[in-house]
Parts: structure tokens; C-alpha cells; sequence
């Protein structure tokens, strides 16, 4: 792990966004925390078209057979430091598809998930909150 | 003299996002920049909802069908209710039905504006991304007051709704209309006396009044080729049929039908222009009365338990007609069978002809003026690893960014 954090991270915070089988509930929900009336980039949190700017990974939906492997594939693609985080109830427990044959699991059995967001599908108040946790988590590993 | 031989390349796109934000494959047949062939790849998001469904009782189907697709999360439930009520003979109280088409316009307000903001996003016209996006934010608004919540709005019941309006939330929806037809002509001068977006738009990605109908097109996607075909004016259901709704097809702006991407801009601007008139009318016109047939669950799933049908749910989806069958057998709780084609399902075919002889530029552009809703859709299996060059969408996306600039200039 990167021994103390650059500058520019306590700064801004880059997002790259994945959709491993979600509703597009969460997916909407995480593009209205980007438009005007929640305006994330005011707080420097800006979403990216590739992993590998990304500091942090929004995972939704419950993660599909054909999308697990890919899934993983775009958290190898991120560069350390990062977190991952998983909205909505679907990736978190599986919801109202739990019992389904083609789901490999919540998202926490494929990836090492750092904070989990509720809901179905959250608020973007709750959005904005996990990435903020998010800042938090990466600030701890900066002293070590 | 050496033969000079044309050959083509391939060039996949997806599944991690082309033109939204949601998985889907396409392969591209390329000649130079010209694309001459297509194939689409599905099923990235196949949960097995049918398969689950028939596991569950009448009332959890409800909300199962509520998240085959967050965006249509009113039409699907809607749809599946009227299956219901079809095989097991429920009768729906008038009420009910005028609340019915108030969620159900407001869905499609919603929805059309998500669809007109990601259009522009496609072409690289963020502001009007933005500008549209917060516009959607008054109908969530209106929404959560409706119903309590923004996306998922669990409003359904079989045989009626979950809640009623009271007389003191009218203003509000009120406001917020009147918000809108303000709003409306901004809206529809961004999006229509751009020139930007009539370079981007017109004669791109057409479908042909011929191809519309041979590959059986829904909703908007039809509608702006010329073919008139819509579940609410065609077999009315709710209250639809005492609401006077009409086709909207491109030429009652322009007098014109084309099919291009422009024209699907047009149609559904019109579209959001007709649902604010009919939540009015249904708002002024609502008769008073009971908004459920029956309010005790357990009698009514007893009630369904006990009765043999099959029966059919049609409705109009932002998207186009969405069809749900249901079968009970009399003994067992759970259904028999249930079967739910989505709108964008019909809509896919249609990419072929649209695509064929655009550029690569276009592709985001094309893809996304359908309004595709991958995970309404996706039913098969079938997938390759597939190890070849991969254009993402961020890649895609600054080609379409590049030839907006190219043509400014």
C-alpha cells in the first residue's frame, strides 16, 4: 500500500461507476447525486469513464454470472490505494433476487467490500455519505 | 499491379457501458468508419426474475416486478397487476384508476427526461445533461410526496392502489405542473432549434416506416417512423379511455416523418408535454370512491390461490408496450407461469437497420435514441470471453464529443 497519500487526494476524489446486474434504481440514483441538485463536484467527487483514474469503485446490483468475472477485472484495474463500495440492498444481501441461479453472490463474496450502502435504492444523500466514509478510510491509510 | 483487397474489421463494444450506463455487447462490422454490420450480445444482466417469480405468491411478485427495472418501476408492476386482475376477474374501482394514470404519466415525465439528458450527454452537450436532470428532480419530488418514495414506489396493489391523493396535495402536484409548462419551452427550444443537436441528429440512425413494422418497433422508437401504435389509445386500460390521449408522431411538430433520431427527440418532448395535460385532466376529473377492491391481503390471496385463469397485462412503458401473461392453477399459491416481454426487448432489432451505414461516432447516439433498458430485457445465457480490442465508453464517448466539435466548427 502506498506509503503516505499524494496532495491532491484530500482534494478530489474519482469514482468509476459498474453495474454488475443492477435494476438502474442505484445507477439513476448515483447520476442524480452528480447533477445540480446534489452537485457532488463541488466536494472534488467526480465520476470516470475508466478504473484506471478511479479511486473509488460503486458497485450495483447483485452481481450476475456473466458480470462477475468483469467485475473483478475492473477492481484489478484500479490502482492502489482504493476503496470499493456497494449500494444498494441487492449488492449488499442479494434482496429480492437471493435465491436466484444466475447471481454469484453479493458483492462482498466476489470483491473486499470497504462500505456498504443500504437501500433500495438508496437516497443520494446516502450516496454522497459512502463516498465520503470512503475519504475517511483512505485518510487512515495514509498514516501508515 | 497489385490487387488492392477491402477488408473489414471487427470492433466490439461492451459490455462495461456503451451507450448507457448499463451492460450490453455489441460486435461491429467496420469498413473504414462506415458500419456495415451488427450483432448485439445480451443477457449480462439476466437474473432470473420469471424463474424466481414462480417461487413466490401473488403479493411478492409485485414487488419482484418492481425491480426488473428501476426505471420502469411503475409499468412493470403495473403491467403484472393487470395479469392478475385479468385471470382472477378483479374488478378496479374508478379511483384507482385516474390514480393509476397520475403515477404512470409521471413515470413517463420522469423517464423521458433521464432519456432526453443521457441523449444530449451522448453528443457531449453536458450543460443540457444537467439542465434536464434538474428538471427531473421536481418530478421525483412530486414523486416521493405521491408516494414516499423516489425510484422504487411500491404504489401497486392487486385490484387497486396503495395510496390515495387528499385533497390537500393537489396544490402541490399543481405547482408543480405549472413548473413544468413553464419550463416546457425552454426545453423543447434547447432541444429542437439547436443547431448542434440538428446536426447531430437529423438523418442519423434511421428506421424506416416499413422496417418499424416489420420488426414490430414499440412505443416512441415506432412512433417517430410514422406508425401509429400505442397500448393507450389502442385498448385503453385505467382511465385512459376517458382522458382523450392521441399518437404523437413527429409530424404534428414538423409535419414531416423521417425516423431519424431527431424525430425520436421530437416525439418524446410531445409526449412529456401530453402527460402533463392528462395528470391535469385526471387530477380535475378523479371521482371519489374506494382505492382498492380489497384492502385485507389475506382474503385476497386466498381469493387468488383459489382461482384457475391465465390472463394477459398490457401497458404503455416510456418505452413502448410491455406485456406480462400470468397462469394459476387453482391449487398452489404460486404461479403457474409467468412470462414478461419488456418494451426494450421489441426495440433491439431495430438497432440493425438504424446502425447499418452510420459512422462509429454515431453508435452512442443511435443506441441510446431508443431508449434501451437492458435490464428489462435481458433473458439468454450466452456469453464468450472474448479477447479482442475492446473500445470502452469513455473512448466512445470522445469520439462522439470530437465529431460535435468537428461539425461546429
Amino acid at each position: 500500500m502506498a506509503k503516505g497519500l499524494p496532495k491532491s487526494f484530500k482534494k478530489s476524489l474519482w469514482v468509476f461507476h459498474c453495474n454488475s446486474g443492477s435494476c438502474n434504481g442505484c445507477d439513476i440514483e448515483i447520476i442524480a447525486a452528480l447533477c445540480p441538485r446534489y452537485d457532488v463536484e463541488r466536494f472534488g467527487i467526480k465520476l470516470v469513464g475508466t478504473p484506471r483514474h478511479a479511486d473509488a469503485l460503486l458497485v450495483t446490483g447483485p452481481v450476475t454470472r456473466q458480470q462477475a468475472e468483469r467485475v473483478k477485472l475492473v477492481n484489478e484495474q484500479m490502482p492502489d490505494p482504493k476503496v470499493v463500495i456497494a449500494i444498494g440492498n441487492c449488492g449488499n444481501t442479494g434482496d429480492v433476487f437471493y435465491e436466484s441461479y444466475n447471481l454469484v453472490g453479493p458483492i462482498q463474496d466476489v470483491l473486499p467490500v470497504d462500505i456498504h450502502v443500504i437501500g433500495c435504492p438508496p437516497r443520494p444523500e446516502n450516496i454522497i455519505h459512502a463516498v465520503a466514509k470512503a475519504w475517511t478510510k483512505l485518510e487512515t491509510l495514509e498514516g501508515k | 499491379m497489385s490487387q488492392i483487397t477491402k477488408t473489414t474489421y471487427q470492433l466490439p463494444i461492451g459490455p462495461i457501458h456503451p451507450a448507457l450506463k448499463e451492460p450490453v455487447m455489441f460486435k461491429f462490422e467496420i469498413d473504414g468508419e462506415k458500419i456495415i454490420a451488427v450483432d448485439v450480445e445480451l443477457g449480462h444482466v439476466h437474473r432470473a426474475i420469471e424463474w424466481t417469480g414462480m417461487r413466490r405468491n401473488p403479493i411478492q411478485i409485485i414487488y419482484l416486478a418492481e425491480r426488473i427495472c428501476g426505471i420502469c418501476s411503475f409499468v412493470h408492476p403495473m403491467a403484472y397487476c393487470r395479469a392478475v386482475e385479468n385471470a382472477c376477474n378483479i374488478q378496479v374501482p374508478e379511483r384507482a384508476d385516474y390514480l393509476r394514470v397520475v403515477h404512470g404519466e409521471l413515470e413517463r415525465i420522469a423517464s423521458h427526461l433521464l432519456w432526453a439528458g443521457v441523449a444530449a450527454h451522448e453528443i457531449g452537450f453536458d450543460t443540457v445533461l444537467f439542465l434536464t436532470w434538474e428538471m427531473r428532480e421536481k418530478v421525483l419530488d412530486l414523486i416521493e410526496y405521491l408516494t414516499g418514495n423516489r425510484v422504487t414506489k411500491a404504489i401497486l396493489m392487486i385490484g387497486g392502489v396503495r395510496r390515495d391523493i387528499k385533497p390537500e396535495n393537489i396544490p402541490k402536484i399543481k405547482e408543480t405542473l405549472e413548473y413544468f409548462k413553464e419550463n416546457y419551452k425552454k426545453l423543447s427550444h434547447v432541444f429542437l432549434d439547436d443547431k448542434t443537436f440538428k446536426m447531430r441528429s437529423q438523418g442519423c440512425g434511421i428506421l424506416t416506416y416499413e422496417d418499424a413494422l416489420r420488426l414490430c418497433a414499440v412505443g416512441p422508437t415506432t412512433r417517430a417512423s410514422g406508425v401509429k401504435k400505442d397500448v393507450r389509445v389502442d385498448q385503453p386500460y385505467a382511465a385512459y379511455s376517458d382522458l382523450d390521449v392521441d399518437y404523437m408522431t413527429p409530424d404534428k411538430r414538423t409535419g414531416e416523418i423521417n425516423g431519424d433520431v431527431y424525430d425520436r427527440i421530437i416525439v418524446r418532448l410531445l409526449e412529456v408535454k401530453q402527460s402533463i395535460e392528462l395528470i391535469e385532466r385526471a387530477v380535475d376529473q378523479m371521482p371519489t370512491g374506494d382505492i382498492m377492491s380489497e384492502p385485507k391481503i389475506p382474503k385476497l390471496l386466498n381469493y387468488i390461490k383459489k382461482t384457475a385463469g391465465e390472463g394477459i397485462g398490457r401497458d404503455e412503458a416510456p418505452r413502448g408496450e410491455v406485456i406480462h401473461y400470468i397462469k394459476f392453477d387453482g391449487v398452489n399459491e404460486q404461479p403457474f407461469t409467468w412470462k414478461v416481454r419488456a418494451s426494450t426487448y421489441a426495440n433491439i432489432l431495430p438497432w440493425i437497420p438504424m446502425l447499418k451505414g452510420q459512422q462509429i461516432a454515431d453508435i452512442s447516439i443511435v443506441a441510446a435514441s431508443t431508449d434501451p433498458c437492458m435490464s428489462c430485457t435481458n433473458r439468454v445465457t450466452i456469453i464468450d470471453k472474448n479477447k479482442k480490442y475492446m473500445l470502452d465508453k469513455e473512448q466512445l464517448h470522445k469520439l462522439s464529443v470530437e465529431k460535435t466539435r468537428r461539425l461546429m466548427r
